[in-house]
């Protein structure tokens, strides 16, 4: 027996070493450290740009970020198959041009930002004051909007500090320039260009990690009038709260109003933003912008686009939540209902918060089960039982959203994120357990199934695990070998010794 | 709280984890697993190659048949319904006696409550739509006709038909345990619902040790019998009964449900081929000794295979209570 095996503990061997060569290569060639927050962060930003193509000369123009306050831009890359690509420095803006093209085209362009504390002196020129005309009735409402301002300020800064004050509140003036001009950071423009106060509108783009398909936040500058200030010094604000200065995890992509993407040639162009946060050493960053053609030893999830980056991010921690399940059951002996629906669980915790995601599991659930064993009586088939069930955990959830959200409970909303198929089918699990086994059977295994998605939540957001599993893929090969080892475990689980105790005691 | 594994490991227990890859995994091949979880099949199999089994009445198979389910019961004598596809003694009803008074029947179940002919087709009706089956799959009623249990056991068992569970490994029976329901069971003979779990000596088929929740008892907790006095009738028999189940099903790794019937002796109640593990505990033993000593002895046989009697006879001898210790020791 033990020589029909060897090939398995050898493979097991190969994967736990060539796991381990793989990460340690990582560590020593492109100096990825092994502890997270070890070194800088870095902010890679991909803007993924898609249009259809006209059949005749096509010229994409896309504003790029620079160097600012906090973020130091450290390599910027384009994929465009057939486009020809230039940077053109004084405007910060990138150019794809093509001869002839026609039918869809996605372009890519890429940013990594390191994130550090040097302030960048922004020098940009205050633009022209636009002379606004206003057809009536809205030159009266926007004169007296000005006018009523005015009288509450002393300077361009809190003038535009009150003026975002009054756009939110609730008066007619207001809302009948809104009907204008629908966009509340164009209309303030608007107005204190008639105060003739210099502003423009700019682009940011929020930074959190793993977004997809995002699109630019507007936010208004506002430069200094005044004699003895410096008239190139300017202010951010928002115009959503009329906060001043750009707020936190916010990275200005343009610091002008000029349009962020301008296509000749084509149509239906749209552009968004995918974002994800990285740990590396600046030498790495440089290294692997050198090393972009010898991609095949550099084995890594790096290279893929920042879109497919963000969604690997939470695939490769599923083999984690997968040993988790392992060792409690193999180890420990703890009874879950469904093997690994506690992950799935987990995985929708992360999404919803901790707090939240058990107490919408556990609403869910109890909700379903009551439902459920109403169903029971009519003795459907189960195919159709399990239908009802879903549309059940569907109007459940439906109902919890609406709830808690006319409440104010915002948190609620988060319930969306569980898997609904899954839900469904641990009602009917425990449903059926409860008519067969009891009901303490069912708080043994939702209980076991509870602890389970706890620990692997814990493990699955823990830092260090996060950054071993995205920024070495050697860890999947160990935590492979491990599963396969703990697969030919043959001892006693934990609660067997319990089980088993009175017969030692005798 | 924990017993030291090192211990259980000298004692020989056998864990989930052994069970599973080592066992069951490696000597029930799935492609069998049918044959047993499907009682009217296993009854059809085993009964045609002469192995004892409780008497089949008839089959309900169609919910059509229910209108004439009076056609498909015995008149006179009691039976019992059950689920082709149940699992842990779900959904039998037993009918100890059947009355007639002016062309209508009434039934009169264990506890001694009467019941009419309305309660029957409901509790068919529930079977076929698979109420007691895994998973809720449309499902069979089997009718068989009501076991006549020996007297001998009526003080050690309250309300339900005592079983022995015997673990028959590559068809050698290696292990035997009797389940005694109790008040706390429920009737039932489902040791983790609180029925008694005796062990018996493979050698002579009297009650070794007996637990009840994990703990070992003395005597029976509602009749206060004692176990001690227990004795199975025509234990050779039996035994040779479980073994022979291998031989018919295949399965290397099989727990037989047999129960005794005053006239037509032992039969074989129904298969398992995942058989648990608290047979060790009834037993006060560890299987894997024994389980080793077996694979041990087959592979010395080679091909020459034993017939089920010679089975027997070696188990008889190698698991005599005095030498147990020995092959615990002589491992």
């Amino acid at each position: 027996m033990s020589n029909s095996r060897w090939p398995f503990y050898a493979l097991i061997a190969i994967l736990f070493f060539g796991g381990i060569f793989l990460s340690v290569y990582r560590h020593i060639e492109y100096q990825v450290p092994w502890m997270p927050g070890e070194r800088l962060i870095t902010w890679s930003v991909e803007a993924r740009i898609e249009l259809q193509a006209d059949n005749e000369p096509t010229t994409v123009r896309l504003l790029r970020p620079l160097n600012q306050n906090n973020y130091s831009l450290l390599d910027e890359s384009t994929a465009s198959p057939g486009f020809g690509v230039a940077y053109l420095d004084e405007k910060n803006i990138i150019e794809w041009t093509k001869r002839e093209a026609g039918g869809p085209q996605s372009l890519f362009y890429r940013a990594t930002f390191l994130v550090n504390n040097e302030q960048e002196s922004d020098k940009s020129k205050s633009p022209d004051v636009l002379s606004v005309v206003w057809s009536e009735p809205y030159q009266t409402a926007a004169n007296q909007i000005v006018e009523q301002v005015n009288q509450r300020s002393a300077g361009s800064v809190s003038f535009a500090q009150q003026l975002f004050l009054a756009l939110r509140e609730n008066n007619e003036n207001i809302s009948l320039l809104k009907q204008e001009v629908p966009d509340e950071a164009e209309l303030a423009v608007k107005l204190l260009n008639q105060n003739n106060i210099s502003a423009s509108l700019i682009y940011a783009l929020k930074l959190e990690d793993g977004r997809r398909r995002q699109s630019l936040t507007t936010l208004v500058k506002v430069w200094f009038d005044g004699v003895n200030i410096d008239s190139d010094q300017s202010i951010v604000f928002d115009p959503t709260t009329g906060q001043r200065n750009i707020p936190e995890d916010y990275l200005l992509w343009s610091q002008t109003s000029k349009p962020i993407l301008e296509v000749v040639g084509g149509f239906d162009s749209i552009v968004t933003f995918s974002i994800i946060k990285q740990r590396e050493s600046i030498g790495a960053a440089i290294k692997a912008q050198q090393n972009l053609e010898e991609n095949l030893i550099n084995f890594s999830i790096h290279t893929l686009p920042l879109e497919e980056q963000a969604l690997f991010k939470t695939i490769l921690l599923l083999p984690v939540g997968a040993l988790v399940v392992c060792l409690l059951r193999i180890l420990i002996g703890l009874r879950t209902s469904g093997t690994f629906m506690p992950v799935l669980i987990a995985l929708a915790f992360i999404q919803t918060s901790l707090m939240t995601g058990l107490v919408g599991f556990l609403l869910i659930v109890f909700f379903g089960l009551l439902l459920r064993s109403y169903l029971s009586r009519l003795n459907l088939l189960l195919v159709a039982r399990i239908s009802a069930v879903i549309i059940t955990v569907i109007a459940i959830i439906a109902i919890f959203s609406v709830m808690s959200f006319k409440i104010g409970l915002v948190e609620g909303l988060k319930i969306t994120f569980f898997p609904m198929i899954i839900l469904a089918w641990t009602i009917e699990r425990m449903s059926i357990l409860w008519e067969e086994e009891g009901p303490k059977e069912v708080f043994v295994q939702g209980g076991g199934s509870l602890l389970t998605a706890l620990l692997a939540y814990l493990a699955m957001t823990n830092d260090w695990v996060r950054h071993l599993t995205f920024n070495f893929l050697g860890i999947q090969l160990i935590l492979l070998a491990f599963i396969l080892a703990l697969g030919n475990y043959t001892g006693y689980r934990l609660f067997e010794l319990i089980r088993f105790k009175s017969m030692v005691d005798k | 709280m924990f017993a030291n594994p090192f211990s259980l490991h000298r004692l020989g227990i056998l864990g989930m984890n052994e069970r599973n890859s080592r066992y069951v995994s490696r000597y029930n091949p799935r492609r069998l697993y049918p044959l047993v979880d499907d009682k009217l099949q296993t009854k059809q199999l085993l009964e045609s190659s002469g192995i004892n089994v409780p008497e089949l009445v008839s089959t309900v198979k169609e919910q059509s048949q229910i209108e004439k389910l009076i056609n498909f019961l015995p008149a006179s004598s009691g039976f019992v319904i059950k689920p082709a596809k149940g699992s842990g003694g779900k959904g039998i009803l037993v009918i100890q006696q059947v009355e007639c008074n002016n062309r209508q029947f009434s039934y009169i179940k264990v506890n001694g409550d009467v019941v009419d002919i309305n309660y029957l087709k409901r509790h068919c009706s529930n079977i076929l739509a698979g109420l007691y089956s895994l998973g809720g799959k449309s499902d069979v009623a089997i009718v068989e006709r009501i076991i006549e249990f020996d007297d001998t056991f009526s003080d050690f068992s309250y309300e339900g038909v005592p079983d022995i569970r015997v673990i028959v490994f590559k068809g050698y029976p290696i292990m035997a345990m009797m389940r005694l329901s109790t008040r706390a069971s429920d009737g039932k003979a489902n040791l983790h619902q609180g029925a008694v779990g005796v062990g018996i000596d493979i050698v002579s088929g009297k009650a070794l040790h007996a637990v009840q929740f994990g703990k070992p008892v003395s005597e029976h907790p509602d009749t206060q019998r004692k176990l001690s006095e227990l004795q199975v009738p025509n234990w050779d028999n039996l035994l040779l009964l479980a073994s022979q189940c291998y031989d018919e099903t295949g399965l290397g790794f099989l727990g037989a449900d047999i129960v005794l019937d005053v006239r037509r002796g032992p039969l074989v109640l129904e298969l398992n081929a995942r058989p648990g593990l608290a047979i060790q505990i009834a037993n006060g033993c560890g299987l894997k000794p024994r389980l080793q000593l077996i694979e041990k002895k087959v592979s010395t046989l080679k091909n020459k295979n034993l017939n089920a009697a010679q089975r027997v006879h070696f188990c008889m001898q190698a698991f005599d209570t005095s030498a147990n210790g020995a092959i615990t020791t002589a491992r």
